[in-house]
């Protein structure tokens, strides 16, 4: 099942190449895009609500190495699986309306692409993984490199040696780590557990790799060329979800294989988090270009992502996995929404726009309630994700929340800012008319239109995904074993106690 | 001297006595047949030879090891030696199949020579005797001289042989020094003797560590470890195309093995001496390598540096010096045989040709990716496949080495290699960027590919070698137990 979801999109890709015109690419791109999003719906029925990996496939690939092709999931993956499948239709459908140049090379690019994410956040060997991590960026590279707007070619080319060269020690790790256990099986090695030498030298080596892809301040540079030139439906993938790959990184490696070196590096990396949060917001604010604007807001936003990570408590780390999900739907909305903004004007300045209220009635009412759920308003699903990650952050350190909180606030600023400078005020240029600027279509309405019953249905009724993410983010190590934080905080007894800390659960197997 | 002696485990040798009998019909028959200009049917022959060779190596694959008079032995190392050596052979006979036409040279020379190459080559991987090792690596390497100035037209073919020849020439002496002075030291040319001896506190040991240095001279040549590398980019350059891609991975493969067997069968108790001078030759050849190819504007040099930069990585292993290792180092030579032939076969349908040009400025890749859309993905795949990027055969080649160092204790030499291979990328995705990013200068003459007549063979080339590399990464459980170790 997992493999059939994982190759489905390459199968398609070869398929849409071979196809032989360009209207049969749209539609056999955009059904496989959709065939993987039903096949990943499957997922759900069968689902149980426990901690260990479910439909797990486990074969040998290369048996003298020990090295299996070992495919499962569970409460943190599940999600984020679910995140990819929906985003890719989309992002093909937007595709199939822009896209001019060589497009069977274009959707076959994505599909692959489809076929790495899925590949890391299901692989549980860590050969496996590195194999699909690494081969995400050859597809991301060339459609940044290929479609994407002036300067291209730089923003490709940084893009790729920069997290190529992020993860290269991270492979040596990887055999360090199989030096120590016999094995690249993920399960194994965490039951084995590694001595906490080790776990220091491996643990930097992963988050390096990591860092550079959520990305972490100061790695984070290569994101706003790779972002801002890519064409939007790269965007959409790479901020929806590729982004989620570091933080997943983190959590399904660093957190379960060295527990010891995440709690001695988590201040030092939440201050990076927050550092991240606080400077994306304010350089943010400073932007011009909409999709710059909207760029280092994902800087912000993976920052806050970081910061649930690393508070080490289930509240904190659900609430991550959440907001994995809502920065996804919300972020990959946004960029939708400037791509389809770009395709009518080809501009992305904001002060080319202003009182488009007037004209784009419709569009402006969708941007205003991406623009809501990216800010975090309560009733929408950024607030839910927001609110658990602050409330972990709280637990473990209260100024690291306190800081964190001023981020939500200047999140509503440039975005509000973002909002006012386009649709409201006067409606003067020219350009910008009724009659020179149709409103949204049905197509582009529909694109748009999952993702925002999704911001309200999670924003409602977030239990739904927390319920599943909760068995096993409370499975983790770190969340079990006291905290160097939280001993710290031990003696002020008006700080809320953390309840499954007393509590003994079973570990994973 | 006793028949029955010379008869015994012959068997051993089947398939350099087949490929030697197959140089001497094909010799025959190009003299029979020069009349009728026969230039591609002798290539067809050539290959039959090979494959024959191949049958003759699948013949004796699951016999155990057997040593033919103390001087070359057939184990699953000399086998999986072969393989590698001949399928670059393979390759490239196919790749010279239109070459010679396009040059005006007659084939049988060149193919008889090409084939006398193989033959040294694979004997390098059986030799377990310095005698029969200096032998074997003259053969190839006399060979490789001559085939180099192959094309007279080109001044730089010339000065390309010239040179390979002359400091090739002078590597060998330093080799046969080195022989010299191990056989004083363990009273025999045999390995298993001189190890015997040595650790036996028999013989003279102060003669051991000059002998390798000296060894190391002549085989560093061979494999262009920095810094006896300077005749790599040269040669590579003048030298005929398809002579580039073959002798680019079979000497590597030859010289490795050899050097290999050498190390891990007669000095195998030296191993803490040798070991660190070895890894810090490595880091120097991988380095050294990798920034020089950065600056390079020909494809040719640029691949040339790379080769250098990708002895430094095969000879990680040899510094690891284990089993899995000596397994490990042959994976990754087999992995090199395609990407690295599929790459020189790509630039063959692209380079220019006549006066002093052979080959490709990485500026007249521009666009190809519109004109001829198959060859720019194939060499996409070869160049990611180089610079190890999974699920490429080229990443697995790597991996291995690397795991094999790190079970040996090696975790810095390790760290070394995989930034290398990070910085390693950039020049490798530069002729990605110029193939698909970039534009195409509208002069109408420079991006037309297929100068030659018919090109087929290039393109047929090309095509097995990105299945193979593709293939090889997604199953590389299969191909890694095909590349047995010493003593596996």
């Amino acid at each position: 099942m997992l493999s059939v979801l994982t190759f489905l999109p390459l199968v398609g890709a070869v398929v849409v190449l071979l196809a032989p015109s360009d209207s049969l690419k749209r539609w056999l791109a955009f059904g496989a895009t959709i065939a993987t999003f039903v096949v990943s719906l499957l997922l759900l029925p069968g689902w149980q609500e426990i901690p260990d990996m479910q439909f797990v496939e486990r074969y040998e690939w290369m048996p003298g190495s020990n090295i299996h092709y070992h495919l499962g999931v569970d409460g943190i993956s599940l999600w984020l699986v679910l995140l990819t499948t929906l985003l890719m239709p989309i992002a093909v459908a937007f595709s199939n309306q822009h896209v001019k140049q060589n497009l069977g090379g274009f959707l076959a690019l994505m599909l692959m692409m489809e076929t790495a994410v899925l590949g890391v956040f299901l692989a549980l060997d860590l050969v496996l993984f590195y194999v699909f991590w690494e081969f995400s960026l050859i597809p991301m590279a060339f459609l940044i490199g290929k479609w994407g707007s002036e300067n291209r070619v730089y923003a490709a080319i940084k893009f790729f040696l920069y997290t190529l060269a992020g993860s290269a020690l991270m492979l040596v790790a990887i055999l360090a780590l199989y030096f120590h256990g016999g094995t690249f099986d993920l399960l194994a090695l965490q039951e084995a557990g590694l001595p906490p030498g080790l776990q220091q030298l491996a643990f930097l080596a992963f988050a390096l790799a990591f860092a550079i892809k959520v990305p972490l301040f100061p790695f984070h540079t290569w994101l706003p060329d790779a972002h801002v030139e890519a064409p939007t439906a790269g965007s959409v993938i790479l901020a929806g979800v590729l982004l989620k790959l570091g933080t997943y990184g983190f959590l399904r490696f660093a957190l379960p294989l060295f527990p010891v070196a995440v709690s001695n590096y988590a201040s030092l990396i939440s201050v990076l988090a927050i550092v991240g949060i606080l400077y994306g917001a304010l350089v943010a604010l400073a932007q011009r270009d909409l999709k710059s604007l909207v760029a280092y807001s994902s800087v912000a936003h993976m920052g806050f992502i970081v910061l649930g990570i690393f508070a080490l408590n289930e509240q904190g780390i659900s609430g991550a996995v959440l907001q994995m999900v809502n920065h996804g739907l919300s972020t990959g909305a946004l960029f939708l929404m400037v791509g389809m903004l770009y395709e009518r004007r080809h501009t992305r300045l904001m002060e080319d726009y202003g009182g488009l209220w007037a004209s784009v009635p419709v569009f402006c009412f969708f941007f205003l309630v991406v623009a809501m759920s990216s800010a975090g308003l309560p009733g929408l699903n950024g607030f839910v994700g927001e609110f658990a990650i602050l409330l972990g952050t709280y637990k473990s350190s209260p100024v690291f929340a306190v800081l964190g909180t001023s981020g939500v606030i200047l999140a509503a600023w440039y975005l509000l800012h973002a909002f006012r400078q386009v649709a409201q005020g006067k409606l003067t240029n020219p350009a910008n008319f009724k009659d020179k600027l149709p409103d949204l279509n049905w197509g582009e309405i529909g694109q748009l239109l999952p993702l925002v019953l999704l911001f309200f249905a999670i924003g409602l009724a977030p239990n739904f995904l927390l319920d599943k993410i909760n068995p096993s983010v409370a499975a983790l190590e770190v969340v079990q074993t006291p905290m160097v934080v939280e001993e710290r905080y031990a003696d002020h007894s008006s700080l809320p106690t953390f309840t499954s800390v007393n509590n003994p659960q079973t570990t994973v197997d | 001297m006793d028949t029955a002696l010379l008869t015994e485990n012959a068997v051993a040798l089947l398939p350099e006595i087949v490929l030697s009998a197959g140089v001497m019909v094909l010799m025959i028959v190009d003299i029979l047949r020069r009349e009728q200009n026969g230039a591609s049917s002798l290539a067809g022959l050539s290959i039959a030879i090979l494959l024959l060779g191949i049958g003759a190596s699948l013949f004796i694959w699951s016999r155990p090891p057997t040593e033919y008079m103390e001087g070359a032995v057939s184990d699953g190392f000399a086998l999986s030696v072969r393989l590698v050596v001949l399928i670059a052979g393979v390759l490239g006979v196919l790749l010279s199949r239109n070459y010679l036409p396009a040059i005006e040279r007659q084939g049988g020379a060149f193919y008889s020579l090409q084939l006398l190459a193989v033959i040294g080559m694979m004997l390098m991987g059986t030799a377990t005797n310095l005698i029969v090792l200096f032998i074997a690596l003259e053969i190839f390497s006399l060979a490789l001289y001559i085939l180099s100035g192959f094309y007279r037209e080109s001044p730089r073919s010339i000065e390309a042989a010239m040179k390979y020849f002359l400091l090739g020439a002078f590597a060998s002496t330093f080799f046969v020094y080195g022989a010299a002075l191990l056989y004083g030291a363990g009273g025999s040319a045999h390995y298993a003797r001189i190890h015997e001896a040595l650790s036996a506190g028999a013989g003279n040991p102060s003669l051991v560590l000059p002998g390798i240095a000296l060894l190391l001279v002549g085989f560093g040549f061979k494999v262009s470890l920095v810094p006896f590398h300077m005749w790599t980019p040269d040669v590579y350059q003048g030298a005929p195309t398809p002579v580039t891609a073959f002798m680019s991975v079979g000497t590597k493969a030859a010289a490795f093995a050899g050097f290999f067997r050498l190390m891990m069968t007669a000095l195998p108790s030296y191993q803490s001496q040798w070991a660190l001078p070895l890894a810090i030759l490595a880091v120097l050849t991988m380095t050294v390598g990798n920034l020089t190819a950065l600056r390079q504007s020909s494809v040719k040099r640029m691949l040339a540096y790379s080769s250098v930069a990708h002895a430094g990585y095969i000879l990680i292993a040899l510094v690891a010096g284990s089993a899995s290792a000596s397994s490990a180092a042959l994976f990754y030579l087999f992995t090199y045989a395609f990407m690295n032939v599929g790459a020189f076969a790509v630039i063959i349908a692209f380079e220019k040709r006549g006066g002093n040009e052979n080959d490709v400025e990485q500026s007249e890749l521009a666009g190809i990716a519109d004109s001829s859309p198959a060859l720019a993905a194939a060499m996409a795949v070869f160049m990611l496949s180089l610079s190890g990027i999974p699920p490429l055969a080229g990443f697995f080649g790597k991996f291995m080495v690397f795991k094999a160092a790190v079970e040996a204790g090696w975790a810095w030499l390790v760290v070394v290699g995989v930034l290398n291979s990070a910085v390693s990328a950039y020049y490798y995705l530069r002729i990605v960027v110029a193939m698909y990013f970039q534009q195409a200068e509208e002069d109408g003459e420079a991006q037309k590919p297929g100068a030659l007549p018919a090109a087929r063979s290039p393109q047929f080339v090309v095509a097995v070698a990105a299945i193979a590399v593709v293939v090889i990464g997604l199953q590389p459980g299969l191909w890694v137990d095909l590349m047995r170790g010493l003593g596996q």
